[in-house]
């Protein structure tokens, strides 16, 4: 539901901080580690919790992501054994939001209107689909929002003053704002140039802005947090999980603290940032 | 389905849609572009100056018109209807990909824009492309798939020789299909100098309108040519699919002629039940990829399944979304060859014809061959033969157990 967005950001408004989005891929590298991975994360420092459905032909996300979704998938990571690890996540925490982040195919193929159904029942807050911009509206974004799912937009440096009203109208939750033209995990974003697209898209909603793409050292995610609302973390711990395996590609036991403690290194250099 | 539509000829909508199939399915930094593509392109279609441009390019460098030819021996063996062969693998580079390459180049230099890229699984469509950037001065990368590298490799030479910088791509199934991936997220990364140069009537709006618009010279010109040496509309089309560009050449300007029959011919690989082929409106479902719905292979959770065909050129999992909507409006008949049929017919075609096919024609006159003879001999029967052999005979050499 998007009314637990809503409540994170109030809650980071009145603490004077900027908020800490952490994405990893479902299911990656198996089905039982990542929900260890997902459950540490709130108490890690993960304001908001981004989670990646696996796709075949990932074709806006870069190396690091589409060698995640390629473990999960090859794992047997299913849409239908997703939504079941969000109701377990949601069992213990009723708080963190959960964002879902994906394509459309895998979405249309389950049903969009089941998927909404079953995503909402399972804990989900909000969802990113790649491929569905807004003059693909009546896809999945308005039945999404009549279901009290937020419909998260991206924005882009391509995204013109012109173009901005047309990505903003139909947005919910926050928005996300790419650092970069790019690809996930690509080049690091520059911290005037985002400042200055913050700036001009907040002049033009009360949505929050997160900012990703690109941010991977806590250095980088205290710049973002200067200005952006939230900074997002994808590549960098999608990254922690391929470099603990074992030659078989299985988790090692390392990996799980190691991306929490990626995680508490995120949150503490964001938490430093005086807002005010 | 639907009601029958009074043209099916007047898609896609605003939205770039063919019913449910098409559209604009891409990623937000995307956008921006593919407007300004189809208000350049719309621009474009309009003046008379780039039309005029068009078809000197198509007559001086291309070779157009391409000949209509009457294959008789072919014709005789198969004792039925009248087979004529669209040749447009007497085109510059050797198949039909020039046409639409010349024309969207000539839209990127109307845009402004300084690069070129491109996916290529055969090679034919890198080549192409290669071969006007060279001609227009532009910087050209094609993205190709390792494993189409390995197979290709006269083609990649080809386009070495004309200057653009071939990239290996070597994730997912390292095909056709994670080309056109890796030729996205370069575009994502280069939006500012970069034209993306799609090959087949596939992707988001407008690119299947437009590659089909500058692919139906194919059919413009059988429709005079067969009415010179016929007097009268062919009664049957035949074409492969891959994406669909040759095939909707042909079709498009005969859709709203009802007597005239049309079949598309989709690889059935190994077989359609082994599940190793490319016939995504035979055997697969309706979904979203690369721009835009359409028949796709895919397993149950909508992942996209990996293809096969010996003919490069139609290894891809999916199909241009016009087509798409053609079938479930019962315009189109689709049928589907497996590789064997098609190294058949390309042997046949050779020592019958003269003529050796690519592989993706091939399985053209693999249908042909199955259906000629059931039909009448005043029947008349075009088949496009889309791309010349020279490129396949290394595949060829293989299946045949031959060693080059």
């Amino acid at each position: 539901m998007s009314r637990r967005i809503e409540a994170r950001f109030a809650e980071l408004r009145r603490a004077g901080r900027a908020g800490l989005v952490t994405f990893l891929v479902a299911g990656d590298p198996d089905m039982t580690t990542f929900e260890e991975i997902l459950a540490g994360l709130p108490a890690a420092g993960a304001d908001i919790i981004e989670i990646g459905m696996p796709f075949s032909d990932p074709m806006a996300d870069g190396p690091s992501v589409q060698a995640g979704y390629l473990r999960a998938l090859e794992a047997g990571t299913k849409l239908r054994r997703i939504l079941p690890a969000v109701r377990r996540f949601r069992a213990r925490d009723d708080e963190t939001p959960i964002v879902l982040m994906g394509y459309y195919n895998p979405i249309w193929n389950y049903g969009r209107l089941q998927f909404l159904e079953d995503a909402r029942a399972a804990g989900v807050d909000g969802l990113i689909v790649v491929d569905l911009p807004p003059e693909e509206d009546a896809e999945l974004c308005l039945p999404a929002r009549e279901r009290d799912l937020a419909f998260i937009r991206l924005a882009t440096p391509t995204t013109d003053d012109a173009r901005l009203p047309k990505v903003l109208a139909n947005s919910s939750g926050f928005l996300y704002y790419v650092s970069i033209t790019g690809i996930t995990g690509a080049a690091a974003p520059v911290p005037t140039l985002v400042a200055e697209a913050v700036a001009r898209i907040r002049a033009r909603t009360d949505l929050p802005i997160a900012v990703g793409f690109g941010i991977r050292e806590p250095a980088q995610a205290a710049a973002i947090a200067r200005h952006a609302d939230a900074a997002v973390v994808g590549s960098a711990l999608v990254d922690l999980v391929a470099r603990h395996l074992d030659p078989e590609g299985r988790a090692t036991p390392r990996l799980v603290p190691a991306v929490h403690d990626k995680v508490r290194a995120l949150a503490a250099a964001i938490a430093g940032v005086n807002r005010s | 389905m639907t009601a029958r539509p009074n043209s099916f000829r007047a898609g896609p909508d605003e939205n770039g849609h063919f019913g449910i199939y098409g559209g604009r399915f891409v990623a937000e930094t995307l956008m921006p572009l593919i407007l300004e593509l189809e208000q350049a392109y719309g621009e474009a279609k309009t003046d008379p100056a780039f039309r005029a441009e068009l078809e000197g390019w198509f007559r001086d460098y291309v070779g157009r018109p391409s000949p209509l030819y009457f294959a008789e021996r072919l014709t005789d063996h198969l004792g039925g209807a009248r087979i004529y062969f669209k040749r447009d693998e007497l085109n510059h580079t050797g198949a039909h990909k020039i046409n639409n390459c010349i024309g969207q180049i000539l839209l990127a230099r109307r845009m402004g824009k300084t690069r070129i890229i491109a996916e290529t699984g055969a090679g034919q469509h890198g080549v192409a492309t290669a071969t006007v950037a060279a001609r227009f001065g532009m910087e050209c990368v094609v993205y190709m798939g390792e494993r189409d590298i390995e197979r290709q490799q006269p083609n990649v030479f080809r386009m070495r020789l004309l200057g653009a910088e071939v990239r290996p791509v070597g994730s997912g199934s390292k095909t056709l299909k994670d080309a056109m991936n890796e030729a996205l997220r370069d575009w994502v990364t280069n939006v500012e100098t970069t034209f993306y140069l799609i090959g087949s009537v596939a992707g988001p709006h407008p690119y299947p309108a437009m590659v089909r618009d500058f692919q139906s010279v194919i059919g413009e010109e059988t429709r005079r040519q067969i009415l010179e040496k016929e007097g009268r509309l062919p009664d049957v089309l035949v074409a492969a699919v891959g994406g669909g560009s040759n095939a909707m050449g042909l079709f498009h300007p005969f859709l709203d002629e009802e007597a005239v029959r049309i079949i598309a011919v989709e690889a059935a690989g190994l077989g359609i039940d082994t599940g190793k082929h490319a016939a995504a409106m035979t055997a697969g479902r309706p979904g979203v990829l690369h721009g835009s719905r359409s028949y796709l292979m895919q397993d149950e959770d909508g992942q996209i399944v990996e293809p096969h065909s010996i003919s490069a050129g139609l290894d891809y999992p999916g199909i241009g979304p016009e087509h798409a909507w053609l079938k479930d409006m019962g315009r189109i008949e689709v049928t589907a060859v497996t590789d064997r049929q098609a190294l058949d017919a390309f042997a046949l075609c050779s020592r019958l014809e003269g003529i050796l096919p690519a592989l993706e024609p091939a399985h053209a006159l693999a249908r042909v061959i199955e259906l000629a003879p059931t039909l009448s001999r005043d029947t008349i029967l075009v088949v496009n033969l889309c791309g010349r052999g020279d490129k396949d005979i290394y595949t060829v050499a293989e299946a045949m157990g031959v060693r080059l």
